[in-house]
């Protein structure tokens, strides 16, 4: 169970919101010149990154709004939140707490908050 | 015979004379050696797949030369997690003979491996709450008794006879039938993990343990081995069966998967006396419930709705999965619940699995089995391990490949598949 600091609503409990998969994915701009191979890239393939992820969500039992958010997938740590008319933060102000790929993080999730 | 000398058998007589010495003098069941320099396979991911798909090479393919190279324990992903729930009552004609094989080869599974898979065929019921259900559940009887599955229809009358403490009538959504696979049942998860290991142990295969694959190394588009924590091991070929980490992994060798990864809870309550002798299942109101040997009921929740790796979940599915347990199950109210956990499911856009080669030659995946993997252990070990060992898929894999995501032929089986993905 995690918060998630709307950035119209202010913090609710995760069960108020829906996750919308990863953030940035553009429709691609030549689709009548795209093979079925690349056309399937954009339908099916997502990232499923261990680590820091961007990602939308929308506040569905409240403002109904969506917005970004960049989150460590490992531990559930939300990192980042902002509006969809904004940038995304760089990739460089967040450190991976993870060693390998597939490794595991000191502390799982919901728990860095106490821990913390 | 000098195999037969060194097989390790369970047997009344084994059991007695271990009691005797206080259980102190059981054989190990497979030996912890360290890696190779190199391997003619790699199997990346001991859980029950990963240790089945070891077996059949060794056993049906006469590959020896082997690797199982797991991170934590062998069975301690989601072999150890889910809640060991076995039926093939699927759809599609591809999804009814991939479980159905599984089915099979559970049915003789404890013979086949002289080990207790405590396989019980008790029946697997999949409710209906509305009309939409019961329309969709006698579309999928009948494509099932045409592809020789077990399943019928029952009305109400009958769930409430094989079931008395369910709840039927007084609830939001009443209970309006049922389809029950009658050979569907459960199985003991470990065993399927250990029995496997051991008679591939017994053939030569090296289970390693303790030891994290960090990456797949390739060149030229090929194969070369994998990189771990106890160093780098060269291969001829790497099968992949990872689970939710498949993904991550597939990432280091260049390989983009159409694969989501979500934790999925199960919980299991205090041990009671029998009460219910069957599988119940309910897609609309997501609960799904059966009672262990122990005498625990083993309550599957869904999945949490975003992607992540903590093997943990979010308690609001729990309470959701509860909340239909209590009502359609009101002794079950002051119950209290033991254990919960989470694991990490890798979820396909079609809901079915992948068991496939890829771009690079020599690399195998074995994944995308979402929320509903266990039921297919070795039916999917079986088909994969022929995979591996030809660089073809079997007829009944076939389907399962990486080109339906671009060409269209997906084996859509969201209907089948208890958990909503």
């Amino acid at each position: 169970m995690i918060l998630i600091n709307c950035p119209y609503c202010g913090e609710r409990d995760q069960s108020e919101f829906s996750n919308g998969g990863e953030a940035h994915v553009a429709r691609p701009e030549n689709s009548e010149n795209l093979n079925d191979k690349d056309w399937g890239q954009y339908v099916f393939y997502r990232d499923n990154p261990k680590g820091i992820f961007y990602e939308r969500w929308v506040h569905s039992h409240g403002c109904r709004k969506w917005f970004n958010a960049v989150r460590n997938t490992s531990t559930d740590e939300i990192l980042a939140i902002y509006k969809l008319n904004e940038n995304p933060p760089s990739k460089e102000n967040f450190t991976n707490t993870l060693k390998t790929p597939s490794g595991e993080p000191k502390v799982g999730s919901g728990n860095f908050t106490v821990k913390k | 015979m000098l195999v037969w000398a060194v097989k390790k058998k369970y047997s009344i007589f084994t059991l007695l004379k271990n009691a005797f010495s206080n259980n102190e003098n059981w054989q190990k069941m497979w030996k912890s050696p360290e890696p190779k320099k190199s391997y003619d396979v790699i199997v990346v991911g001991g859980g029950g797949h990963g240790l089945g798909t070891a077996y059949y090479l060794a056993k049906e393919h006469g590959i020896k030369n082997i690797a199982v190279i797991e991170k934590g324990w062998i069975g301690s992903g989601n072999t150890g997690r889910n809640t060991t729930i076995i039926r093939s009552n699927y759809l599609w004609n591809e999804s009814a003979f991939l479980y159905d094989h599984s089915v099979k080869l559970w049915e003789n599974l404890s013979q086949e491996l002289n080990y207790n898979m405590m396989f019980s065929q008790r029946g697997v019921m999949n409710l209906a709450h509305n009309e939409h259900d019961i329309k969709e559940m006698k579309r999928r009887i009948s494509a099932n008794r045409l592809n020789g599955l077990d399943t019928q229809w029952l009305e109400t009358k009958d769930i409430k006879r094989l079931v008395p403490i369910m709840n039927t009538d007084n609830l939001r959504y009443p209970v309006l039938g049922a389809a029950f696979q009658r050979r569907g049942g459960v199985a003991r998860h470990d065993a399927v993990a250990w029995g496997f290991a051991m008679r591939a142990d017994e053939m030569g295969v090296d289970i390693i343990q303790n030891c994290e694959v960090h990456s797949i190394k390739t060149k030229n588009g090929k194969v070369e081995g994998v990189k771990t924590s106890k160093g780098f091991i060269s291969a001829k070929k790497v099968a992949v069966v990872a689970s939710g980490h498949t993904s991550v992994l597939a990432k280091t060798a260049g390989v983009r998967l159409p694969l989501q990864s979500r934790p999925l809870q199960a919980l299991v309550s205090e041990p009671i006396k029998p009460v219910i002798n069957t599988v119940v299942m309910s897609n609309a109101v997501h609960a799904y419930v059966s009672q262990s040997d122990k005498g625990e009921l083993v309550i599957g929740a869904g999945t949490d709705g975003y992607n992540s790796f903590t093997q943990r979940g979010g308690y609001d599915v729990i309470e959701e999965t509860v909340r239909a347990i209590v009502e359609l199950y009101p002794i079950f109210g002051k119950m209290k619940m033991l254990r919960q956990w989470g694991g990490i499911v890798d979820i396909c856009p079609d809901a079915s699995p992948i068991i496939s080669k890829c771009e690079v030659k020599g690399l195998y995946f074995n994944c995308g089995w979402g929320t509903g993997g266990f039921k297919a252990t070795p039916g999917s070990a079986n088909v994969f391990a022929h995979t591996v060992a030809n660089d073809e898929p079997h007829k009944i894999n076939a389907a399962f490949n990486l080109e339906r995501f671009s060409d269209g032929r997906l084996i859509d089986e969201h209907g089948a598949a208890a958990v909503a993905h």
